[in-house]
């Protein structure tokens, strides 16, 4: 059986900087993998690379056993692979339900219809989206007004509308409290599980990588340095040395950094 | 052969000015994010100011003197403007600082003509530079090598200041990183108010230095302005040798293409500059620029469609408007029908910025295709102005496919600097091909069909085609179509990352705009009974700007609202003074700085504040509302 996601040696450089260089893993149908690693490690490069935002140096991407590196993110995303980014991105004058409703109606191909409401398209599949993150109640609300932590949410159910195979999800709950990270990581798990997605995740809080992932690979400057389960990579001693050792997490200087 | 040589070293003279301008606007938008579009005024004023200093100091020292004094005049009258008007706006969207910039432009259009008087000015030879220099037989002015040498100095001289002063390592580390030097310490304000200074010193010297050449004349901002706009989107703005080599590109193409099409001169320059943004959209020496500030999309307050009560209250709004006839005189039903046409023509330019985010400095260029197009058909087939009307705004859609492939690539101030110049080569086709278009003359008897032809029967005809015309826009808006384009807009990345073809969608919507503006073009052609090149004109375009903005940039119904007030304003005006340039450019500058919501935009503000409003559909209220903090992405 092949993969659901297939990595061979993916390396982007900036300059001379080497952001990913020779980053190869594969993630089954229904897995959850964490990629974890300091600020800079390459985290985001890789996620860039996963949806076709950026193009590779080199190395190669293949989803269920076809060849999509380089494709154009809109391309990717046909294919099934839905993602959030680090920092959130949404439609902030529209409403939370009008911000699901747009994907939907591009996931449908509806999207050049010309004379009809919008407003009134797929409410019924959006609303169920939204229950499904917790989020039907400010369903009518104005994206650009909520709390970050709903955005991240928000952003959940967008990456959800296509149905996907593959989630991609940068820093899923950077800038939330810890319980409700918690939550909406085990949320997230449940539904990949159900739904037999694959969902591929960074994360800097080691409590919600720990409950959840079911292995775990570890990035620094741009390599993978330790792969495996949860267990075993935080035994891993080189990786301790990078930054478990010092206080074990390194919440604390954790910053929201660049764009994804 | 020798005539080529000729041509070649005429082309290098003409190029130092424009290099010149050209690179003061380069340095200021590196620094400050700003297109300074009041650049071609400054330029204008260095040569009203020089030709009146060297009227005063005569003999070598008086001449270059003066050249020089004028120069640094007009760079603190630069530098007053960046101190009172510019400082207010850094944080606004570029839209804005364009129209703020224009204002400026436009009033000292009238200012101009109030001191220096409307006749062309003939300005004194350059002295010791007064003959000229025999070249393989032929003449060339001595005063043209004089030019020549310039632009490689000047450059020099820039290179030197830009990495062996402080000042200048630090303007070169603020285009790179701004807040960076912010960090450092260093004075921000006077940083950037210097850094205009110099750009508007620039500007007026290559103004200063054209009088012992052309004639000086109020037309020659807009002139200026519009090649150097090409000059900086071929070059890539921010980049001083960007502009060297492209004004060098720009005059030697203009100084050959006279000789290869001489009717239409600007069609080589309009094919370079296609190459170049479809190989390098940000310019041969530019960089890829961040994603700009949008126009719109900054309120946080959810369109919707009517309510059953806003509709019946629109229903009777054009029912009342449909009445009009039997209560105006002709003269009142005239100026109705112009509003009209006008109402179409904002709101189609509405659709692309507001509901697109892509501001068009060029959005006249569809609506005067749209005239001619209908003037053709009457003149040449002889068609009636039924089938004129259905036709003709075929030539704005064509124009708009045509132009609005190249147009989309970009975005934000290269979109508004490339759409304007498309528009300006489109009117300057209509200028210069007289077989065709008669020229500055325009086409004449373009008279709508006997039902039409009383002010009464063309106020209807107006007022059905902009019902009809601003009723698919507003469908069209509430659309998939519309939340797809308006999704695009709000974040390209999210988009993208969904499946929206953005490109695509936008080119789309700049065809749609461009055909409605077609539509009200050809009316506009029927209700004065000719067309004219002005129809394509900056002034046209930016009108279009005004109403949307003055309507309210973030509503759905501003541009109605807009086009009816600021035409029936505009109007009034021209019949009250002569000075409407002035009064409407500083309504502009009022506007953008105090007034940025626009009409509507301030009546929603009012009623949400009087009457906050419910959630539309299902769900409670959450805790909260209204309050929640916005921490915007991005
Ligand atoms: N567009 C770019 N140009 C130059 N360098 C870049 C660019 N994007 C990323 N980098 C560099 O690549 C490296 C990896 O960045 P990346 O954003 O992938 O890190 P990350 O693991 O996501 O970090 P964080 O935890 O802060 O999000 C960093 O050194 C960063 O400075
Ligand atoms: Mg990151």
């Amino acid at each position: 059986m092949t993969a659901l996601l297939d990595v061979r040696n993916l390396a982007k450089s900036y300059g001379g900087v080497h952001a990913v260089r020779g980053v190869s893993f594969s993630l089954e149908a229904g897995q959850i993998l964490a990629l974890i690693g300091p600020n800079g490690a390459g985290k985001s490069t890789c996620f860039n690379m996963l949806n076709g935002q950026i193009r590779p140096n080199a190395g190669s991407i293949t989803l269920a056993g076809q060849d999509i590196t380089g494709l154009a993110p809109r391309v990717v995303w046909r294919k099934g692979v839905g993602r959030t980014f680090q920092i959130t991105a949404t439609f902030a004058s529209m409403t939370v339900r009008e911000n699901v409703q747009v994907a939907l109606l591009s996931h449908h191909g509806k999207l050049w219809a010309a004379f009809r409401y919008a407003g009134a398209a797929y409410l019924k599949e959006a609303e169920a989206l939204l229950a499904l993150v917790g989020m039907e109640a400010q369903a009518a609300r104005p994206c650009g007004e909520l709390a970050y932590g709903d955005l991240k949410r928000l952003e959940l159910a967008i990456a959800l509308a296509n149905d996907p195979k593959l989630l991609l999800m940068d820093e899923p709950t950077a800038g939330m409290a810890p319980k409700e990270r918690v939550d909406l990581m085990r949320l997230t798990a449940g539904i990949a599980r159900e739904k037999g997605i694959g969902v591929l995740f960074t994360e800097h809080d080691m409590d919600v990588v720990f409950e959840h992932a079911d292995s775990v690979m570890v990035l620094n400057r741009g390599e993978l340095i330790a792969t495996g389960s949860p267990e075993a990579v935080r035994r891993d001693p080189q990786v301790r040395a990078i930054y478990l050792g010092d206080g074990l997490l390194y919440d604390a200087k954790h910053r929201e950094g660049d764009a994804a | 052969m020798e005539f080529i040589l000729v041509q070649t070293l005429s082309g290098l003279a003409s190029a130092a000015s424009l290099f010149l301008v050209a690179s003061g606007l380069s340095i200021i938008f590196g620094v400050t994010r700003i297109v300074n579009f009041a650049h071609g005024a400054f330029y204008m004023l260095g040569a009203y100011m020089a030709f009146t200093l060297t009227d005063r100091w005569t003999g070598a020292f008086g001449f270059w003197g003066a050249i020089i004094a004028a120069s640094l005049v007009v760079a603190v009258l630069g530098a007053l403007m960046e101190m009172v008007l510019l400082r207010r706006i850094y944080q606004a969207p570029e839209l804005f600082q364009l129209l703020a910039t224009f204002g400026v432009t436009l009033m000292v259009q009238d200012i101009v003509v109030l001191i220096w008087g409307p006749e062309d000015l003939m300005g004194p030879r350059a002295p010791g530079f007064t003959g000229a220099v025999t070249v393989f037989g032929r003449m060339v002015p001595s005063y043209d090598f004089l030019l020549i040498a310039l632009g490689p100095v000047v450059l020099g001289l820039l290179w030197l200041l830009f990495h062996y002063t402080r000042w200048g390592v630090l303007v070169r580390a603020a285009t790179q990183d701004r807040d960076m030097v912010a960090a450092l310490g260093v004075n921000q304000k006077w940083l950037f108010t210097s850094v205009f200074a110099l750009g508007v010193f620039l500007a007026a010297l290559g103004g200063a230095l054209q009088i012992p050449r052309t004639t000086v004349s109020h037309s020659m901002d807009l002139a200026i302005i519009v090649e150097v706009f090409v000059v900086v989107v071929i070059g890539g703005l921010g980049s001083v040798l960007g502009a060297f080599v492209a004004a060098i590109i720009v005059s030697e193409l203009n100084a050959f293409g006279i000789l290869i099409f001489p009717k239409i001169s600007l069609i080589l320059v309009f094919l370079v500059m296609a190459v170049v943004l479809v190989i390098r959209p940000w310019g041969l020496f530019g960089k890829p620029e961040s994603a700009p500030r949008p126009a719109a999309g900054l309120s946080i307050r959810p369109w919707r469609p009517f309510t059953p009560a806003e509709r019946i209250a629109v229903a009777v709004g054009v029912f009342g408007a449909a009445v009009l006839p039997f209560f105006l005189g002709n003269y009142a039903l005239t100026v109705g029908a112009e509003i009209l046409v006008f109402v179409l023509f904002a709101a189609s330019l509405h659709f692309l910025m507001t509901v697109g985010g892509l501001a068009s400095f060029g959005h006249a260029a569809y609506f005067g295709l749209g005239a001619y197009g209908a003037a053709f058909l009457v003149k040449f087939t002889g068609a009636p102005m039924e089938a004129a009307l259905l036709v003709g705004p075929l030539m704005g859609l064509a124009g708009a496919v045509v132009f609005g492939w190249f147009c989309v690539r970009l975005s934000g101030v290269y979109f508004a600097m490339l759409t304007l110049a498309f528009a300006q080569i489109a009117w300057s086709i209509a200028f210069q091909w007289v077989d065709v278009t008669g020229g500055d003359n325009g086409m004449l008897g373009i008279w709508p069909s006997t039902w039409a032809s009383s002010p009464r029967g063309f106020f209807w005809l107006a007022l059905g085609i902009a019902v009809v015309g601003v009723g698919i826009l507003r469908v069209l808006v509430f659309s998939p179509f519309g939340y797809g384009l308006r999704a695009s807009r709000d974040s390209a990345l999210r988009s993208e990352a969904i499946g929206i073809d953005r490109r695509s969608m936008q080119w789309v919507a700049f065809i749609v705009a461009g055909t409605f503006a077609g539509i009200s073009g050809a009316t506009f052609a029927f209700l004065k009974g000719s067309v004219f090149p002005d129809f394509l004109g900056i002034p046209t375009s930016v009108d279009g700007l005004v109403m949307v903005l003055l309507g309210g940039i973030e509503t759905v119904s501003g541009a109605v609202v807009g086009a009816v007030v600021y035409k029936a304003l505009a109007i009034w005006l021209m019949s009250q003074t002569d000075l409407s340039k002035l009064v409407l450019g500083a309504i502009i500058v009022l506007l953008v700085v105090a007034f940025p919501k626009g009409i509507v935009g301030f009546l929603e503000d009012l009623r949400y504040r009087l009457r906050p409003p419910r959630a539309n559909g299902a769900g409670p209220k959450t805790a909260g509302y209204g309050i929640a903090k916005v921490e915007a992405a991005e």
